[in-house]
């Protein structure tokens, strides 16, 4: 046990003696929070629009108020000509134009009948898709509450969006974040401190030694387990205090499963160890095999659901997908263990399995 | 010096395959306790191979091994006691300094607290590395790193030490001064096993084998493998095997 200390503590001093370590481990997961909560995020805010209104009523009056009063969009200009539009957009703020036919009032009074074209820019389609939806929702909303007395039968549907009412980006990216970090530091930090032991020669030194090779995989990893799981109580902590995530089930199901994950990770980052000696390597395969398929095959950006068959099959043998599930499921749902348990199980399995080849692995090298 | 006819490593038929090339061809040898033995060969001649076998860091396809008085197979944890090894590399941790090592390789080696703070200061004061106590190892020069990795070696007073070409990379003088060493572990009682290819220091050790192509092709004390060879250095010695 005293053998085992020491090992830990010079770990430590390996980690807080580089400066890049504790770059990654520490700075990395506050940016990418910043990064993903204010920048990439998918919700519609103040979204600039120009509106031309020849026609200048009530009525046209009523819905520019409505469209403005939304919160999602704020007047940008008022045009006064059809030829202004193109120039408009073209200096690049506006992405919404809003344009009234003339005398919108009375052929509505006259014809029950009345035309508004949304013009967008779909030079970022998805964004220009979600303005013009937002903005006849709006409109329509308007026409429904203005005949509510003269129309004989209506169908209102009324949507509500359980779980994440506001329709919040964060409620997503938490969840994805904390599985793309940890797998990272946990992975890429474990798997880079092993071979640079091997690359320096001291690994050898520390096979000659008494030490059992699994005190030395032992000793090296469980600073990262510490670090790591650190880590995910400062992303959850972010998250819930400046983004408003909120924690619906228990905290201690979710640093447990937290910990789970962290393991399997580990354990991932000590089979890359071992198949490879160098730290480049190892460094290349943490990215390449397991940033991008985190990101991209999780579900984390890119729903699993609407993914060619091949590709669905691929995520399913992706240990963060099952992470993400968990989590959300316990922090915005409230959920406990009874419907996550399924997850959590494939959890314990990848990591058994990891565990198992890194030892077999172990084995062939010593012989 | 006077060498006790025990045997501290007896070697009977040891062959080691990598697939169907062989690395080391039924080697049979022992070292006696006490002596400096020299294990020479050129590059690729099965040097680096044999030590790590005896050393614990490889197993060997067969052969009957005894180190240090015990069955490699079946006494690993005690072989690991009583050796030393130092690599070719004069492995120690960069980023920690020259205490924080020793420390550290007392610590694996199950030291108490006490014995290493009184054997680092022992080793410092010989070395005279006092000033360099709380120095990283990455700002030390290459000559004091490689006595540091030697006197880390036999820290836990080992009873063989292994040697994996420790003298390379350094300058002649900064050689010779660590064959002082050498000599004096020795002289202190701990059998040492040197792999080498620079033939001037084989004449430092009491005997020498020297392999070739996996085999080994001489074993005796340097002078009388001088004689036999009726070569005036080890040098000549060596070339003359390597032609045959």
């Amino acid at each position: 046990m005293k053998r085992f200390n020491g090992f830990v503590i010079k770990e430590f001093y390996h980690i807080f003696r580089d400066y890049r370590t504790l770059l990654i481990l520490f700075g990395m997961p506050a940016v990418q929070m910043m990064l993903f909560g204010y920048v990439l995020t998918n919700e519609i805010k103040d979204a600039k629009i120009a509106i031309y209104d020849p026609s200048g009523d009530v009525v046209t009056r009523k819905i520019s108020d409505k469209i403005l009063s939304s919160g999602y969009f704020i007047l940008e200009r008022n045009l006064n000509s059809v030829d202004e539009i193109d120039p408009v957009f073209r200096q690049g703020n506006v992405k919404l134009a809003v344009i009234y036919e003339p005398g919108f009032a009375q052929k509505l009074e006259k014809r029950g009948k009345a035309r508004i074209q949304l013009i967008g820019d779909a030079s970022d389609p998805n964004t220009a898709n979600m303005l013009v939806n937002y903005a006849s929702g709006i409109i329509s909303n308007y026409l429904i509450s203005m005949n509510s007395e003269k129309v004989p039968i209506q169908i209102i549907p009324e949507v509500r969006m359980m779980y994440n009412g506001e329709l919040k980006g964060v409620y997503m990216f938490v969840p994805g974040l904390m599985a793309m970090l940890l797998m990272l530091i946990s992975a890429l930090m474990t798997s880079l401190s092993i071979t640079k032991e091997k690359e320096l020669g001291t690994m050898e030194l520390l096979l000659v030694s008494p030490m059992e090779p699994y005190q030395i995989i032992i000793g090296k990893v469980f600073p990262y387990v510490f670090l790591a799981f650190l880590d995910a109580c400062i992303i959850l902590l972010l998250g819930h205090l400046v983004f408003g995530m909120p924690i619906m089930g228990s905290i201690f199901l979710l640093l447990l499963e937290s910990f789970l994950y962290i393991c399997m990770a580990l354990s991932l980052g000590i089979l890359i160890s071992n198949i490879t000696n160098s730290q480049q390597v190892a460094m290349m395969i943490s990215l390449v095999v397991l940033m991008l398929p985190t990101i991209l095959l999780s579900g984390f950006i890119f729903p699993v659901e609407n993914m060619p068959l091949i590709m669905q099959v691929l995520c399913h043998i992706m240990p963060p997908k099952y992470y993400i599930t968990i989590i959300k499921s316990i922090m915005l749902q409230g959920n406990g263990i009874e419907y996550v348990w399924r997850e959590t199980l494939i959890l314990i399995g990848f990591t058994a399995v990891f565990l198992a080849l890194s030892i077999k692995k172990f084995n062939v090298r010593l012989t | 010096m006077s060498l006790s006819n025990e045997n501290i490593i007896t070697v009977k038929n040891l062959v080691k395959k990598f697939g169907t090339f062989v690395a080391n061809d039924h080697l049979t040898f022992e070292v006696k306790k006490g002596e400096i033995f020299g294990f020479l060969g050129a590059n690729g001649a099965g040097k680096t191979t044999a030590i790590k076998i005896l050393c614990g860091l490889s197993y060997p396809t067969s052969g009957e091994l005894s180190v240090a008085g015990f069955d490699i197979y079946t006494q690993r944890e005690k072989v690991k006691k009583n050796i030393g090894y130092m690599s070719q590399r004069f492995s120690l941790y960069d980023d920690l300094t020259v205490f924080e090592n020793i420390r550290f390789y007392g610590g694996i080696y199950g030291l108490r607290k006490k014995e290493i703070d009184s054997r680092s200061h022992d080793l410092m004061q010989r070395l005279g590395f006092e000033s360099a106590r709380n120095k990283l190892i990455r700002d030390i020069p290459l000559g004091w790193k490689q006595k540091l990795a030697f006197s880390v070696a036999i820290l836990h007073n080992p009873k063989i030490v292994f040697l994996d070409e420790p003298t390379g990379g350094v300058d002649p003088i900064t050689r010779r001064q660590f064959w002082d060493m050498i000599f004096e572990a020795a002289h202190g009682g701990i059998t040492v096993f040197v792999t080498t290819h620079y033939m001037d220091e084989a004449e430092y050790c009491d005997r020498v084998s020297i392999m070739v192509d996996g085999r080994i092709a001489a074993l005796d004390t340097p002078d009388n493998l001088k004689r036999q060879f009726s070569a005036p250095s080890m040098n000549e010695v060596f070339i003359k095997l390597a032609r045959t």
